[in-house]
């Protein structure tokens, strides 16, 4: 994992630190892998957020110290973890129940591609040689009551990530609430990607530069 | 009195017969019956459908099986993991076919399917390309696929602890997928860590009801995936 500072726009660990600021204490959140795993290090004190993991654990804490971890007790990424004290265990339909029935408060993805329209693509490149693999990411943002996406803006390849539909296998459609990135956060609205905040020393012109489809900027 | 333990894994799994649906446990190796999977390998039943979230890793339990050729289809969420190499290559040259199902669909329907209960609608996979083939229909203005319990002929679980009733009680997060495929396999046998008196169990606390459950073998000291995996330890 990279965390040095980027030459302009936020670290992976300040995205995840932007995200943590807008969840409300005493949510139930599902993160997902990559950099939303990295929020549980930026809780606002005098928050305490819930973490949900889709493979049977809420109230999930952080890795344990070496050597002390227990094959059985991991996180929807395979990664041993820890419960704390107020866990509880469950088997997979009473998980799903909980995603499915609208009782988790909020979702963190990563993203492949996001729409304008708020259709997400976070699972398939779709290649021909591709294993297909999709896990819960279509029950999270089917049934999830927010769904955050955080990633970085552009591929490594300075692609556009935000674009006007997407052309990978969606996950879900019209399911992005908000999309935070190294260089602004930008809400999905009626009318498009409407800019809340951009990053500092970023300006309106160089994030709409390397956005694929119209930004609205704050009014 | 009643009495489901049987006396090796060999026993337990030896009437699993050519082309069976079975439902493996686990997620990962939290809760992976890796003694009774290896049990039958070396039974020898082929042209299985297996349902398991994953497919496996390195060359040891439900990897070792699929490896070993003897399944035909599998039926999970996600098959690809660190250290999964057996399954994408057999993929790859259609060696093997795979029906793809979110993991939330995936426990649903096999509950389903353990709780005489046909079918159902969810939102999940709707406006998807896994929404292809299936039947959707709008309740109260919002979209749903039907999507059909999930049956098989026998399932394979682990738990941690079990009494000879059946009653079980499982290990933190390796309880998974096991409460659900205890229910829908016609024939549910349980490996345990640990068989315990009747009436040790808290009939508060138990998990699985031994209604689920018919036979039971108890393998103390169960192998952990990871542990194989990183000591290179292949199966048979």
């Amino acid at each position: 994992m990279k965390s040095e500072k980027p030459v302009m726009g936020l670290s992976r660990d300040e995205m995840a630190q932007r995200v943590a600021m807008d969840i409300p204490n005493g949510s139930y959140v599902n993160l997902g892998i990559g950099i939303p795993e990295r929020i549980t290090r930026f809780v606002p004190d005098g928050r305490e957020f819930i973490y949900h993991t889709e493979n049977g654990l809420l109230g999930m804490g952080p890795s344990p110290e070496e050597g002390v971890g227990e094959p059985e007790l991991i996180n929807a990424g395979k990664r041993q973890v820890t419960a704390l004290a107020g866990a509880s265990y469950f088997q997979h339909p009473d998980s799903f129940a909980m995603i499915r029935g609208g009782h988790l408060d909020l979702c963190v993805l990563g993203a492949l591609q996001v729409a304008s329209n708020g259709d997400l693509a976070n699972w398939s490149v779709g290649g021909p040689d591709a294993i297909p693999a999709v896990g819960g990411a279509m029950d999270l943002v089917a049934g999830v009551k927010s769904v955050f996406v955080v990633t970085q803006h552009c591929t490594k390849t300075g692609e556009p990530k935000l674009i006007e539909a997407c052309t990978y296998p969606l996950t879900g459609p019209g399911v992005v609430n908000r999309i935070y990135t190294d260089l602004a956060v930008i809400d999905i609205t009626a009318d498009g990607f409407q800019l809340v905040e951009l990053s500092p020393g970023v300006s309106f012109e160089y994030v709409a530069e390397r956005t694929g489809a119209p930004l609205i900027p704050i009014s | 009195m009643i009495n489901k333990e049987v006396s090796s894994t060999a026993v337990a799994v030896a009437d699993i017969f050519d082309g069976a649906t079975v439902m493996v446990g686990g997620f990962g190796e939290a809760g992976s019956p890796i003694e009774l999977i290896h049990a039958l390998i070396d039974q020898g039943a082929t042209n299985l459908t297996v349902v398991n979230n994953n497919t496996g890793s390195g060359e040891v339990g439900l990897a070792a099986l699929i490896k070993a050729g003897r399944v035909s289809k599998m039926i999970c969420s996600y098959p690809r993991s660190m250290n999964s190499t057996v399954f994408p290559e057999l993929y790859r040259s259609g060696a093997i076919e795979l029906e793809l199902v979110p993991q939330g669909t995936l426990a649903e329907r096999i509950r389903a399917g353990g709780a005489g209960i046909p079918a159902f609608y969810t939102a999940t996979c709707v406006g998807t390309i896994l929404e292809e083939g299936k039947e959707r229909r709008t309740i109260d203005g919002q979209d749903y696929v039907l999507e059909y319990g999930l049956k098989a002929d026998f399932s394979l679980i682990k738990s941690f602890k079990s009494d000879p009733y059946g009653n079980l009680i499982y290990n933190k997060t390796a309880r998974n997928f096991a409460p659900p495929m205890a229910m829908a396999g016609a024939i549910t046998i349980v490996q345990t860590g640990e068989m315990v008196a009747a009436g040790e169990l808290d009939p508060e606390v138990i998990v699985t009801p031994g209604i689920f459950v018919n036979r039971v073998v108890v393998v103390p000291n169960p192998a952990h995936e990871s542990v194989l995996v990183a000591e290179g330890v292949t199966y048979p």
